[in-house]
This record gives C-alpha cells, sequence and structure tokens, in this order.
C-alpha cells in the first residue's frame, strides 16, 4: 500500500508540468483564450512528431544494451593499435547509449586496460554524436542529408583532437576512478 | 518525417527478428530495457515540447532569424556555441529543439554547432571531468572540442548551402 502510495506521488512530481499544462489548455478552451490555444496546437504538433518515432528508437536502443559487447573490443585499441584502434574505438563508441557524463567510467575502463590517450578522446567524441540510436533521432528530426553531412564532417575532426590531445597532455595523462 | 518513420519501423522490426531468433530472453530484456529508458525520458521530453509550445508563441519568428538565421554569421555561432556548451539538456530532448529550430528559419550551420557544443562541451560537468582526466586534460579537451564544434558548424552550413 505503501509503495502504491510512493509510486503515485512520484509520478504526480514528474508529471506535474503536463498536467498543469493540460488544466490550463483545458481552462483555455473554455475561456477561449487564443494564446492558450495557440501553444496548445503548438505542443499536439510536436507530440505527435514524436510518437511517431521516438518509441520505435527505443527499442532499438534496449535491443543495443543489451547485443552489445563493452569488453571484448577494447584490447584492440591500446597505444600501439594505429588506424585498426581508431577504426574500432569508433564503431565500439557508435554502438553505446547515454549522455556524455556517462562516457567517464568507460574512458577509465579503456583507460586501464591500455588504450591511449588519442583512442580514449577519439572515443569520447564520438560518443558524444555519432551513436547510432542518436543518429536515428537525428535522421528523423533533421534530415537524411544534415546527418550525413554532419556525420562526415564531425568525425575527422574528433579524430583530430584526439591527435592533439596526445600531443598536449601526452604521457602525464592518466585517468582516475572517480566513483 | 513519415518516410523516416517507415524505415525506423524497417529497421527495428528487422533487428527485432533477428535478435528473436539469436537469443529470446536477451530479446525480451532488452525490450524492457528500451520500455523503462522510454518511460523515464518521457516526462523531461514532454516539458520540453510544453517549452518549445510557449517559446514558439512568446518568440517572434523574425527574432530567431536575425540572432540564428543564415545572415546572423559569427554571432548566431557564437550565441548556439555559448548557450550549446553552458546548458545540460540530453541528447534525445535536442533534436526537438534543433527541428523548431530549422523550421523557423535558424541556419544548419548554427543548429551543427548549437548541437555539437551540447554533447561535447560541457561546463556544468567540468569538475566530474576534472576528476576523471585531471585538470589540463579537461580543460583542453573542453577547449579543443569547443574549436571543433564552430568548424564543424562552418563546414556543416557551407555544405548545407552548396549541396
Amino acid at each position: 500500500m505503501v509503495d502504491a502510495t510512493m509510486v503515485k506521488k512520484t509520478l504526480i512530481k514528474q508529471y506535474a508540468w503536463v498536467i498543469l499544462f493540460l488544466i490550463l489548455s483545458i481552462g483555455s478552451y473554455f475561456a477561449g483564450f487564443k494564446p492558450g490555444l495557440t501553444i496548445y496546437s503548438n505542443f499536439q504538433k510536436s507530440f505527435i512528431e514524436m510518437l511517431v518515432f521516438v518509441p520505435v528508437i527505443f527499442i532499438l536502443v534496449g535491443l543495443f544494451d543489451v547485443w552489445v559487447p563493452k569488453e571484448t573490443i577494447e584490447k584492440y585499441i591500446g597505444k600501439e593499435s594505429g588506424i585498426l584502434g581508431i577504426f574500432l574505438v569508433t564503431f565500439l563508441a557508435m554502438l553505446q547509449v547515454g549522455p556524455l557524463y556517462g562516457a567517464f567510467p568507460v574512458a577509465y575502463i579503456l583507460y586501464k586496460k591500455g588504450a591511449g590517450v588519442r583512442n580514449i578522446f577519439i572515443y569520447l567524441g564520438a560518443f558524444s554524436s555519432l551513436k547510432i540510436p542518436m543518429l536515428g533521432l537525428e535522421l528523423g528530426y533533421l534530415g537524411l542529408k544534415y546527418t550525413l553531412v554532419r556525420s562526415l564532417v564531425s568525425l575527422p575532426l574528433f579524430i583530430l583532437v584526439g591527435f592533439l590531445m596526445e600531443k598536449l597532455v601526452g604521457d602525464d595523462f592518466k585517468v582516475k576512478d572517480a566513483n | 518525417m513519415v518516410n523516416n518513420a517507415i524505415i525506423f519501423a524497417v529497421v527495428t522490426g528487422i533487428s527485432l527478428l533477428v535478435s528473436l531468433i539469436f537469443d529470446r530472453k536477451k530479446t525480451l530484456l532488452g525490450l524492457k530495457k528500451g520500455v523503462k529508458i522510454f518511460i523515464g525520458m518521457l516526462p523531461p521530453f514532454l516539458n520540453i515540447l510544453i517549452l518549445i509550445g510557449i517559446l514558439l508563441y512568446l518568440i517572434p519568428q523574425e527574432a530567431i532569424v536575425k540572432y540564428v538565421g543564415p545572415n546572423s554569421g559569427a554571432l548566431g555561432f557564437f550565441i548556439a556555441a555559448i548557450i550549446g556548451s553552458i546548458t545540460l539538456i540530453p541528447g534525445i530532448i535536442s533534436y526537438p529543439i534543433a527541428a523548431t529550430l530549422i523550421s523557423k528559419g535558424a541556419s544548419y550551420g548554427v543548429v551543427a554547432v548549437f548541437m555539437t557544443t551540447l554533447m561535447l562541451v560541457g561546463v556544468v560537468t567540468l569538475p566530474l571531468e576534472i576528476k576523471y582526466f585531471g585538470k589540463k586534460a579537461a580543460l583542453l579537451r573542453n577547449a579543443l572540442n569547443f574549436v571543433a564544434a564552430l568548424m564543424i558548424g562552418l563546414v556543416v552550413g557551407w555544405l548545407m548551402r552548396l549541396w
């Protein structure tokens, strides 16, 4: 019983703005308040737009999460790994999900397993904006042309940042486990 | 939009089928995880859609075109880079914002700068990052990626106009 009320309370808290918004929208409808109606129709448009493909993306995100190996590729991205290492580290990053600060602990694991400075930062770059589920969203919202152009322009720059980081922080670079 | 949605549905359907053939249990676990992440993400997503609805009403389209449109020049890039660097908006939620900006006349280059800094440069998460990488590396990474984001915006904006 206590659990059920707790769940209800957190639900109400999470959806507080949505509930308030809906109440105000209904109020606007009955009062004939034009700005409120315009705002509601703006919301409705983007809500339908979201329902069309965002839930589908999350099925993909879930599948990625259970299938993608997190450790097997790591041994191939050490300091001497060259182009193959860059390729693999980018590929590994593209298969992940989550925000950038979620990648810091992964960077620590990569470092522990002997990944070079360059590859750690290429990983972070690719992780930030080349994740496949995110590219799916980008494709849906911003179109194929933009998604292709942005990805293809970004990757070489992320690799360049990796090389620069290697040069600039080089030997005294360490990743600590902040947890 | 609808075409892309169909592509998604097909790709997801095939992935789901392949996954099911290989491992039923793992697939169910994956589906559960996906639904769980979606439910967790839904409230902030809806809040952003509401906010977009309100801002669209309040901010005249001319202002968007003026400050972040194709002719906004360096100012547009600068605004986008600063906002992208200091705000902490989850990537998923940032796409409807970007799409709205584009539909209201923002340039692709400015949007690319905003999205890239949003995802790669984090002033708010800097203290956390310093804990992992140390001060020097964390500051350098953010600075280099800030510059990279501006270059990405320039080239993307140029290519989108060209193509």
